[in-house]
């Protein structure tokens, strides 16, 4: 009995012990600058600069991947051909990858004397130190993100819907556009959410392949970097945009999935 | 008409088959699950091209597998129910049941009206604005119905269209879908497992088992003259395995296995299954048998009794098991009850035979 009380007053503590951890770093960039100078901080062109770099360049990023990422894992989630899960897998690696290797990966592949660096030569566009590049980074890395949650999402949707629709008179794309999407709309949503997260994090991989320059390719978090020697409260006020928009994100994913039923948290 | 041929390998399943079913006419599939019933639907609608077959409907061919013709299914445009009804969880009723009605009506009010014409058609109008998480399943299944004739198709398919459905929305259910049946002017099919359904929906029945076409005709000719002990037993009917010897004056005289002989009009020799309707045995107190005309009388002892409104179905145990079904009144004469002993009768006319 007693010991039944004393296991689980480890687990209350274990638990207390966690949440401390986890949650007190982050309030404590709240407590530190204060809200006042948060705002202040805020409005240095330096700060302001890296905000909307990021907003840019995670957008185009995501337009990227949902765009492309969409139908790509439609086909894998639905058909099935020799090499299909390790095609998966492929798709998957880039979850595991450490973003420093990402980083001189896409670097081997398509920098100046990359593997094809001559064809992103040829087509006249400039990565390395370009805006462009940051974007490439991010889709490398925020990619399998969304595609691993929406071939869940389409692998999910009932086979007789869109046989359904294929007898109502709907062409395989017009089903794709009217009942497959919306269908998995919550799960293509927690993809998104994800992926943007991630994006918004990316910090190894787009400072290896497209550099930290002002304006140009300095997003939040490299700007975090760059402020922590000079300007600690930029910084902190940086690291508080993040934390916000970061729990949004997830808080939205939560909203979505619960709806759904599995993967809730809490209610 | 439609008509179709089909000879496909599925997984465990090898289909050949050879059915046709007129305009204005329902040809009801009928058989256990797994014999590919729904496979040949599939078929039929184009979401799955067999090994070899056709399928022609009307004058249009959709599918030739010799010339390489294969209509895609929304280019044949079947009425297709599916079992559990398929609606787009994400649109309205009336939005569901306009879906299909893109192609032929460009305005989005003249859709709408369609719509609501269909679901009051059903009676289920008010619930036009309903997502279908929100439907019960004889709602949804009413919407699903009025979903698969918006774009008025070239032919019904019904995948066990009743099977979702509690037991009292069934009757009625059946009802509507039969008056459907009866007005359309084009070739329908319906997938059941219950023979009975079929009896009341199709106008022919094709018992398919295995993937093949065990026997065709009306409910009436499968019940009276089955093929074979698997349509018998298909019918609801007691079948009983034995061998029969011939006899003399027509008939043939069955000795069943486990023991007990029984005569049939019907003349065959060899291994048999003697097929009798539940409702044609009748019970008497042992001993006192061979008055009637009947001449089956086989020894049995009571398992178990089923109340069936005035009637009682009663399980019995004799060389092989048995089923009677009586009216409540001479089982309560007869004192029936779990144990009690009785005689099974039934005549020789009652008594089909099929070989085994």
């Amino acid at each position: 009995m007693s010991g039944g009380v004393a296991f689980r007053a480890a687990l209350l503590v274990a638990l207390t012990a966690t949440l401390l951890f986890l949650t007190v770093p982050l309030v404590a960039i709240f407590v530190d600058a204060g809200p006042a100078e948060l705002m202040r901080s805020l409005g240095e062109p330096g700060a302001r600069e890296a905000l909307l770099l990021s907003l840019e360049t995670t957008l185009t990023a995501l337009l990227v991947i949902v765009v492309i990422g969409a139908p790509a894992a439609y086909l894998l989630a639905t058909r099935s051909f020799r090499g299909r899960s390790m095609v998966i897998t492929l798709v998957e690696l880039p979850l595991v990858l450490p973003p420093a290797v990402a980083g001189i990966a896409l670097l081997a592949a398509l920098g100046p004397q990359g593997v094809l660096g001559g064809l992103v030569e040829g087509a006249g566009v400039d990565l390395v130190f370009e805006t462009a590049g940051v974007v490439v980074a991010l889709v490398f890395v925020a990619a399998p993100f969304f595609l691993s949650q929406a071939q869940a999402a389409f692998a999910a949707v009932d086979r007789s819907l869109l046989e359904a629709s294929r007898t109502l008179g709907a062409s395989e794309a017009v089903t794709f556009v009217r009942v497959v999407v919306p269908t998995a709309l919550p799960g293509l949503a927690s993809g998104v959410a994800l992926a943007w997260g991630r994006a918004l994090g990316e910090f190894g991989a787009t400072l290896i392949f497209a550099g930290s320059l002002a304006g140009v390719t300095r997003t939040t978090p490299l700007a975090i970097y760059a402020f922590v020697a000079t300007d600690l409260d930029a910084a902190l006020a940086l690291a508080a945009v993040l934390i916000a928009v970061s729990g949004a994100l997830l808080l939205s994913v939560k909203l979505v999935a619960g709806r759904r039923g599995p993967l809730v948290a809490w209610r | 008409m439609l008509e179709l041929t089909a000879s496909t390998r599925l997984g465990e399943l090898a289909l050949d088959v050879a059915l046709s079913a007129p305009a204005g006419r329902c040809l009801a599939l009928a058989g256990p699950s797994g014999a590919g019933k729904t496979t040949i639907l599939r078929i039929v609608a184009g979401l799955l091209e067999p090994e070899r077959g056709t399928v022609r409907c009307g004058e249009t061919t959709w599918l030739d597998t010799e010339r390489g013709v294969a209509l895609s299914p929304e280019r044949r445009r079947c009425g297709y129910l599916f079992q559990d009804g398929a609606l787009f969880p994400h649109l309205s009723a009336w939005r569901n049941v306009a879906y299909g009605l893109r192609g032929e009506m460009r305005g989005r009010a003249e859709r709408r009206r369609r719509a609501h014409e269909l679901l009051e058609r059903f009676g289920v109008a008010r619930l036009a604005e309903a997502r279908p998480g929100a439907l019960s399943g004889g709602e949804r299944q009413r919407v699903a119905l009025a979903r698969a004739l918006a774009p008025r198709p070239r032919t019904l398919l019904l995948d066990e269209p009743l099977s979702s459905l509690d037991a009292r929305t069934r009757a009625a259910a059946t009802r509507e879908l039969a008056g459907v049946l009866r007005e359309a002017e084009v070739p329908a099919m319906l997938v059941t497992h219950d023979f009975a359904e079929a009896a009341t929906l199709g106008d022919t029945v094709s018992v398919i088992a295995d993937g093949r076409l065990v026997q065709e005709g009306t409910a009436a000719e499968l019940a009276a003259r089955p093929a074979s002990a698997f349509v018998a037993d298909f019918t609801g009917a007691v079948v009983l395995n034995g061998v029969s010897r011939g006899g003399e004056g027509g008939l043939s005289e069955v000795d069943l296995d486990g023991g007990g002989t029984i005569a049939s009009v019907e003349r065959m020799t060899g291994p048999v299954a003697a097929s009798v309707y539940p409702w044609e045995i009748e019970l008497e107190p042992p001993g006192r048998s061979d008055h009637g005309s009947a001449r089956n009388h086989l020894p049995a002892v009571v398992e178990s009794l089923t109340v069936l409104g005035s009637r009682v179905r009663v399980g019995l145990r004799a060389s092989q098991p048995l089923v009677a079904e009586i009216t409540d009144a001479s089982a309560q004469a007869l004192g029936l009850a779990p144990g009690v002993r009785a005689v099974a009768t039934f005549k020789a006319a009652a008594t089909r035979l099929s070989p085994r």
